[in-house]
């Protein structure tokens, strides 16, 4: 068990004891647990899943971001965190179209990456989402 | 010893300037509120930020770059002054405009330029000799984080493609409702931070992928949180010193209101007693 805060910049958005945790890092997903050896680690978007003490399962979709932990203490530092549960389906469906728009018809005057991590975020979203409805 | 009715007209107006200036001490309460609330709300994100820079940057051999740390030789620099877009907050404006004035007197016009976040620097510096790359205005005292990313995308990419070597900010941070600091400090370069070599041995930090690949993702975060940092104390600032300053004016208008109607009963008086002799006097004539 050990202490996991999901941070974003707008808002301390989950903290609690875990038990678990599986986080999408850079390097592909990775499993936490207790008294891990101390790690930062890049996050790219994908799905987190998080077990808490009654052993019950929460997922939730990140975007970019760190993971750092150290002496049982997790920190979760994302741009964007969402419950997989409240994800809007419609309005992630209407961002990844924006962004594939903005990829299509990207005249030099677009912010390339931050256009195709706009994609990545949109798709990931969708992936998490439409993984809850079955 | 002005009429009545002058009195009487004066008073009205006060009352509604009263009633003016304590919407807007109200509305400044509010929106000071939201503004703290920001304040608290990033302050964790930005500490951890900070911790995960420190340990990077201790774990990380001494050979660790980022460009955002590269100190060239200061040739051209780049002020970026944080005002309010509107008045009415007593000297929050005039003391943001003095220092950034005292601290531009030394530099030369050709090599220094300006950055400007809200209207009343704007309608300062418009008509002095330095350049104004850009003004963002009409924030009304809000934080937007999109309108937030594009100042940081400004500043950062002058700094990466050596338009600007220096970028200094002005702001006000925030202490406490009645108090605000007038604060200097380097945007970028960014310092590297201080490492304590003990603490850092203790901790023998896995990185993944490298602390290269996290450097340059972090990196830009930690710019965008300071400054969104910087903003959010602005503008708790702003609304603070507004709302002591809307709160002095309904407090004077109190006073000024009790003072006139003193006046307007003594006017009343007198006019009820030359009322009354002319009366008498009348009566007297008309018996004698």
């Amino acid at each position: 068990m050990y202490t996991l805060s999901i941070v974003t910049p707008e808002k301390i958005f989950y903290e609690a004891e875990v038990t678990s945790l599986i986080i999408p890092g850079s390097e592909g997903y990775l499993g936490v647990l207790s008294d891990h050896a101390p790690l930062i680690t890049a996050i790219v978007p994908g799905k987190v899943r998080v077990k808490d003490t009654n052993a019950k399962e929460i997922d939730m979709a990140v975007s970019f971001g760190f993971f750092e932990i150290s002496s049982n203490h997790a920190t979760l530092l994302v741009d964007s965190v969402e419950f997989a549960k409240n994800i809007d389906l419609e309005r992630a469906r209407e961002a990844l179209e924006r962004a594939k728009r903005r990829l299509a018809d990207a005249a030099g005057e677009i912010d390339l990456p931050r256009a195709h991590r706009a994609l990545a975020r949109a798709k990931n979203r969708i992936r998490i989402a439409g993984r809850e409805d079955e | 010893m002005p009429t009545l009715r002058q009195v009487k007209k004066r008073i009205r107006s006060v009352i509604s300037t009263r009633q003016i200036t304590k919407a807007m001490e109200m509305v400044a309460a509010a929106k000071l509120r939201k503004a703290q609330m920001k304040i608290m709300q990033v302050r964790p994100y930005s500490e951890k930020l900070d911790h995960i820079l420190v340990h990077l940057s201790a774990s990380a051999s001494g050979e660790l770059m980022h460009p955002f740390f590269a100190a060239r030789e200061v040739k051209k620099q780049t002020l970026v002054l944080l005002t309010s877009d509107r008045g009415l907050c007593g000297s929050f404006n005039s003391n943001l405009i003095g220092r950034a004035n005292a601290w531009l007197a030394d530099k030369a016009p050709e090599n220094t330029e300006l950055v400007l976040v809200g209207r009343k620097g704007y309608d300062f510096f418009k008509r002095r000799p330095w350049t104004i790359v850009k003004t963002f205005s009409d924030w009304g005292g809000n934080l937007d984080y999109d309108k937030a990313r594009e100042v940081v995308d400004l500043l950062t990419n002058r700094f990466l493609n050596g338009e600007t070597d220096e970028i200094k900010l002005i702001y006000t941070q925030f202490l406490s409702t009645t108090r605000y600091k007038i604060t200097e400090a380097t945007y970028l370069p960014v310092e590297r931070p201080v490492v304590d070599e003990q603490k850092a041995a203790t901790q023998d930090y896995i990185f993944e992928p490298s602390p290269e690949a996290i450097f340059t993702d972090l990196m830009p975060r930690y710019a965008y949180t300071k400054l969104i940092t910087v903003l959010a104390d602005s503008f708790a600032s702003e609304h603070g010193t507004r709302m002591i300053a809307m709160g002095a004016a309904t407090k004077n208008a109190g006073e000024m209101i009790d003072t006139l109607t003193l006046q307007y009963n003594k006017a009343r008086q007198a006019a009820i007693t030359k009322e009354l002799l002319d009366i008498v006097g009348g009566a007297e004539a008309l018996s004698g």
